[in-house]
């Protein structure tokens, strides 16, 4: 662990992600000192301010100041990426592990299920899910979190059956080791490079869908910020007041950007031939 | 010889991979990997396997040790029949039985340091706990000729040679009785594969193994071995011990094989007569009735169609499989 440390350090852009990350980390869990003002609080006299030294970001259409609604809404949106996406990967490592390595009928009625769930388009399966739970954080957060569990299924899947073709599977086989701990110790730790890549890719999905699902009513619930609502919301006024949706945005790249950064280099710290 | 103690013994052992096709995925045909063969290896000896690619004879090892279910027959390992035991304890029996693959490359899982591959056998079996497991593995390490700074070490840090001293070590620490050495030098050069094969021979006497060796290298085996087997399309063709083998081959395949190994005494050159058979080996899920080499057999003859050949002990301890010898 110390060397793992040691390594992420000396990987500069690794190291670039992970302080990103940490500052919007940090956004969310200080948001409450670091916000100026609450995030519904409406000054509606500066209704559509562009940014002034008052209001860093400016205002929206109801007069509330959009920097203090970006540091609440960073709540928001790392709590779906974050949870939304260990629901998926997490359902998703269990299932592809069994379907991979057992095979078999119970793999094929894996597959056929998760390929039910494929048919459907994101945004749509998600709103189904959502409208049979009833719209609340929660409810989206599981729901993105089951559209997620298909795509990490069916790569898990396919990386344990290619890892499951190396001799050394067949070695510990031959040693005797249990068939679960073959998985854990042999299996896992070698499907761990499109693993972790795929977990950044969906993460910045997950707060994307979170978006989408506010925009339509089944998300967070308004007047609480998320940045996929004030996204959405600000389409309309985009024209006169470009900062509306200039800097959500921005704070959603800068996020999903560090965490893009993070995961292509810990893929390649937690791979010890790429040690030096 | 024959009053040895007999460790493995194996009978009519064999393996068929079923072909699957069409839409409905039903079974079309088998490949008859090994097809009924029977042998027995004793206690300290080195017993090989020969027979060129797709012969079975990887098959046959890993049919014994169960990685491959076989089809049918029945191996005895110390009088018990292991076909018989359950899958779950079964594990708890390869600890005497062990195999050392013929790809130090991707034998060795690329995300364990030397070390953990080592302590993995013993904790597996419980024979120790974490910290006599660690001490097993740095005298290991030395026995199989390398040093303990190797032990942090991961696999792609070794070369070849290295590699399969560490897979041999892993093999070893559990202090097996039988070792299946699948093809075990083949991937390495030549000046390597002698290192190899001395620590081989060194750790058999030091830790009283019995190994069954698979190899297509005549020449490796005639060095290594105390009994051969040869054999082709997934039967036994001859079995002998390695003189008599070499020296009076009766099988006119064995004897093909034999004028094969190439000489580098050019007096034995001029003397030696070449056979070259015609043909190829036969497609193992059709293969030919009666003897499976007759098609490419220079002495084969009517009844070679009719029959299978019988195995016969033809001479004493020398076990043959081919009309000529069965009148």
């Amino acid at each position: 662990m110390k060397d793992f440390t040691q390594r992420l350090i000396e990987d500069k852009v690794g190291l670039i992600g992970f302080i990103g990350i940490f500052i919007v980390v940090l956004l969310a869990i200080f948001a409450p000192l670091i916000a100026p003002y609450e995030p519904d609080e409406m000054f509606t006299n500066h209704v559509m301010e562009g940014p002034s030294s008052q209001f860093l970001f400016g205002t929206d259409e109801f007069g509330r100041d959009i920097f203090s609604r970006i540091v609440y809404g960073a709540q928001v949106s790392l709590q779906v990426g974050l949870i939304a996406v260990s629901i998926g990967a997490i359902g998703g490592l269990i299932f592809g592990l069994i379907s991979g390595y057992f095979q078999g009928k119970l793999d094929q009625v894996i597959m056929r299920i998760m390929d039910v769930f494929f048919a459907f388009p994101d945004i749509l399966l998600a709103l189904t899910i959502v409208a049979v739970l009833g719209p609340s954080l929660t409810n989206t957060m599981i729901a993105i979190g089951i559209v997620f569990m298909p795509v990490f299924t069916r790569l898990v899947r396919s990386a344990v059956m290619t890892v499951k073709e190396n001799e050394y599977i067949t070695n510990a086989q031959a040693i005797g080791v249990r068939p679960s701990m073959i998985i854990i110790k042999h299996i896992i730790p070698n499907i761990m490079a499109p693993f972790i890549v795929q977990i950044t890719l969906a993460l910045s999905g997950a707060i994307l869908t979170e978006a989408a699902l506010s925009f339509l009513g089944l998300g967070v619930q308004p007047p609480d910020p998320s940045w996929g609502m004030m996204l959405n919301d600000a389409r309309a006024y985009m024209e006169f007041g470009p900062w509306t949706i200039l800097f959500p945005a921005a704070a959603i790249v800068f996020t999903i950007f560090c965490f893009n950064l993070l995961g292509d280099s810990l893929r390649d710290l937690l791979d010890p031939k790429l040690k030096q | 010889m024959s009053e040895e103690q007999v460790v493995l013994e194996v009978k009519h052992l064999k393996k068929y991979f079923p072909i699957k096709g069409g839409i409905l995925k039903r079974t079309q045909g088998h490949v008859k990997a090994v097809d009924d063969i029977s042998f027995d290896v004793r206690e300290n000896e080195t017993f090989s396997l020969v027979g060129e690619s797709g012969c079975g004879k990887s098959t046959t090892g890993r049919a014994i040790l169960r990685l491959h279910e076989p089809t049918d027959g029945d191996v005895l390992f110390n009088g018990e029949n292991l076909i018989d035991v359950s899958k779950s304890s079964f594990r708890h029996l390869r600890k005497d039985m062990q195999l050392i693959f013929q790809d130090p490359y991707s034998s060795l899982n690329p995300r364990m340091t030397v070390k953990k591959l080592l302590m993995e056998p013993l904790l597996t079996h419980k024979l120790a706990t974490p910290k006599e497991a660690e001490e097993k593995t740095v005298e290991m390490v030395e026995k199989v000729g390398l040093s303990t700074e190797h032990l942090d070490r991961y696999p792609h840090e070794f070369s070849g040679g290295q590699r399969q001293r560490i897979s041999i070590a892993r093999a070893l620490i559990l202090r097996p009785k039988l070792v299946i050495l699948d093809e075990a030098v083949s991937a390495l050069d030549v000046s390597i594969q002698s290192q190899i094969l001395n620590l081989l021979k060194q750790l058999q006497e030091e830790f009283q193994l019995t190994y069954i060796f698979i190899s297509h290298d005549l020449n490796v085996v005639k060095h290594l071995s105390d009994r051969v087997g040869v054999m082709y399309l997934g039967q036994m063709m001859e079995l002998a011990e390695t003189e008599a083998l070499y020296d009076n081959p009766l099988h006119p395949y064995t004897k093909a094989l034999l004028s094969a190994i190439p000489s580098i005494n050019p007096k034995e050159k001029e003397n030696k007569e070449r056979i070259i058979l015609q043909g190829d080996v036969p497609d193992p899920s059709d293969p030919p009735s009666g003897c499976p080499f007759r098609l490419r057999c220079p002495m084969a003859h009517d009844r070679c169609a009719e029959e299978i050949p019988r195995y016969i002990e033809a001479e004493r301890d020398h076990w043959v499989a081919c009309h000529l010898y069965d009148e």
